[in-house]
């Protein structure tokens, strides 16, 4: 009923390769845009912000770029975290040289620099495949954290060996550092996420999504029908590494206020994989519904016991919450490998064919 | 002229003037190279068995040590403490076999090592809830290791090894040769070998997949008991020594994700030269703590001339 396609017709192949080929994905997204823009914002408390919706903000947008590179073009890499890292301490260089940069030109600069150090560890690509690949990744993890500890030129020599973030200020309003109101940052993020979802959903459906997708599923049979596999591999290692940087800035900018090396140190990495693959790889929709499910997890393990009046302490609640990602993770790769989105995709056929399954 | 200098003629110079303290180097590099030769062992007879890979084998290291550790302070003696975390890891291997594994059969690889790492996980919590998560000291006197030290005095230096050390080795080497014999003279160690060559060939000649599995992690269980014991001498039990199985995977890239003889040697050569390295290169030059990457980069290297590591399996690539 809701969702019935009876009577959209198409009349020309552009009308068939458009976004949304049913009507009813428009009025959704347009409805969760809404909600996004309007109605969180309104009812949302410093709290909510700070403790979920920025982070779910940022978590899929790093989701996304990692899912670019697995998802689509098929190369495991372990190494987000650190790509995160090189996003956030280019930015606290580039905005602590250049005070007076605007900070979104900031952002896109510092996300050039873990592109170029993405696409510089995604050489080994090109001769190593599968798990000998995703160990390679790990060499960058555990070498660029190691930088970012050594190398006390990039936080300024700070005797903390942390990086503050300062007050920024964009046409007036501050976005970042301690005096940033949380609104302001949750808009802030949401229109760079908005932003990069939108350009990423139209590269990964064109042309360069297809060579991507044709490298992972045979890299030799896209060889031969003449992908140029240097140039696709590449490619996707920097746009990914773009994305991830971008939500390295954000991430320590815009939520954390602070970070030290130890911060994109390897569980970040595998929290960005988890939700990427419980999210479902290879899809933009799952991205969000891992974000969602894996930060609001914690908070729902400390609030329901304690709600039905069981006593827990915070620590307990720490080993609880690893307890729970592992078994949940185990739970949905069992249940359905493709992860959420695929569950939407399920819902949504069934959507279109009720109230006659036939 | 100076950076060269430091970086070809300088670590060389040092070495030949101290020959004692080199010897100490490459012994403490030995003795690590042996843990992680250990650990990716492990991973090796689960990869080669059912081409898992299994992320999960650091944290098995640390749950073995923390039962046995964890027994042991609950009044259980030292010696009945041993066989009983055997039987707690032959009890994690079928529950993994059946819980994990089983519904698991036939999909791709990166869904398994997904779910390797959510057992990573969970293990990390259900370890952490029950045994707690401070540093634990290893039980190393009650098992009857000793723990006092030879003193050498090689070219009128000093040389000083520790004998737990001597016995960390030597039950490395006893561990191995066991398995070696058992994995080529023995029936399951035939049919673990014939799992590893061809998966439907096994299975139509009647081997159980699902026996030869949990036999597989038990033995990888085994394993990660004798180097939790080894390692926890050394640094005591908690979840930090999670990161030794870190240490493991360049290892694995090194030698090659199939072969026993690749760990070993692999685990060797880490464990010599990122001594080496820290000592004489990372220190003076680098600030330290290098020990970190340099297996990571090392094995990069090494990959880019032989994609399937020293001594793993050609791999064949058809359309």
């Amino acid at each position: 009923m809701l969702y019935r396609v009876a009577g959209q017709f198409k009349t020309s192949y552009e009308a068939d390769y458009a976004l949304f080929p049913v009507r009813q994905d428009a009025w959704l997204l347009a409805f969760i845009l809404l909600l996004a823009f309007v109605v969180f914002p309104m009812t949302a408390n410093e709290f909510v912000f700070r403790a979920l919706l920025i982070p779910v903000l940022i978590y899929s947008l790093a989701a996304l770029g990692l899912n670019i590179l697995t998802g689509y073009a098929g190369q495991l890499s372990l190494g987000t975290g650190a790509f995160m890292g090189v996003g956030a301490y280019a930015c606290y260089k580039l905005v602590t040289i250049f005070p007076e940069m605007n900070f979104v030109i900031a952002l896109a600069i510092s996300g050039l620099f873990s592109a170029t150090v993405g696409m510089a560890f995604g050489l080994p690509s090109l001769r190593i495949k599968g798990f000998y690949l995703a160990i390679a990744t790990l060499a960058a993890q555990f070498f660029l954290v190691w930088l970012f500890q050594k190398w006390a030129w990039l936080y300024n020599y700070n005797t903390s060996g942390a990086i503050q973030v300062p007050n920024i200020d964009m046409f007036g309003v501050t976005v970042a550092g301690p005096n940033a109101t949380a609104i302001v940052q949750y808009y802030f993020v949401l229109a760079i996420v908005c932003a990069i979802t939108f350009l990423a959903i139209n590269i990964t459906r064109g042309r360069i999504g297809r060579i991507w997708k044709s490298v992972r599923d045979m890299d030799i049979a896209a060889e031969l029908v003449g992908i140029n596999l240097m140039k696709a591999k590449l490619m996707a290692f920097f746009v990914s590494s773009y994305i991830v940087g971008i939500a390295g800035a954000l991430f320590v900018f815009l939520w954390r206020g602070a970070a030290e090396a130890a911060l994109f140190d390897i569980p970040l990495s595998f929290r960005v994989l988890f939700i990427a693959i419980i999210g479902g790889l290879g899809s933009i929709l799952g991205n969000y519904l891992g974000a969602i499910l894996i930060v609001a997890l914690p908070v729902i393990l400390s609030t329901v016991p304690r709600a039905f009046g069981l006593p827990i302490s915070p620590s307990m609640v720490e080993h609880l919450n690893i307890m729970v990602v592992g078994a949940l993770i185990i739970t949905f790769l069992i249940v359905e490998p493709h992860g959420l989105a695929r569950y939407w995709a399920i819902i949504r056929e069934k959507l279109i064919i009720w109230p006659f399954p036939h | 002229m100076d950076f060269l200098h430091s970086i070809l003629v300088k670590p060389f110079a040092d070495m030949a003037s101290a020959p004692d303290f080199l010897i100490q180097v490459l012994w403490e590099g030995m003795v690590s190279g042996v843990l992680y030769a250990l650990i990716a062992l492990g991973f090796v007879l689960i990869f080669k068995s059912s081409r898992i890979f299994n992320f999960a084998q650091g944290i098995m290291v640390v749950f073995a040590a923390l039962t046995l550790v964890g027994l042991h302070e609950r009044g259980v003696p030292a010696l009945l403490a041993v066989p009983l975390t055997l039987v707690v890891m032959f009890f994690l291997a079928v529950g993994i076999e059946r819980v994990v594994l089983r519904p698991l059969v036939n999909q791709p690889d990166i869904i398994l090592f997904m779910a390797t790492i959510g057992i990573t996980l969970f293990l990390i919590g259900f370890g952490e809830t029950i045994f707690g998560g401070e540093n634990k000291r290893m039980i190393t006197q009650e098992l009857g290791i000793p723990t006092g030290s030879y003193i050498f005095e090689p070219f009128g230096g000093f040389v000083s090894i520790e004998q737990k050390d001597i016995t960390a080795v030597i039950g490395a080497m006893v561990l191995v040769a066991g398995l070696l014999l058992f994995l080529n003279k023995s029936k399951m160690g035939r049919a673990i070998r014939a799992l590893g060559d061809d998966h439907q060939a096994a299975l139509s000649v009647g081997i159980s997949l699902s026996t030869i599995w949990v036999l597989v992690w038990f033995i990888a269980g085994v394993i990660a008991l004798v180097t939790g014991i080894a390692w926890g001498a050394r640094a005591g039990v908690s979840f930090a020594l999670e990161v030794i199985a870190y240490k493991a995977l360049p290892v694995l890239m090194l030698g090659g994700l199939e072969s026993v003889m690749g760990a070993i040697i692999g685990g060797l050569m880490i464990g010599v030269l990122e001594k080496l390295f820290e000592i004489y290169w990372g220190q003076p030059l680098l600030g330290g703590n290098t020990e970190v990457w340099f297996a990571y980069m090392l094995a990069l290297l090494v990959l880019l001339f032989r994609p399937q590591g020293l001594f793993g399996e050609k791999i064949i690539e058809r359309v």
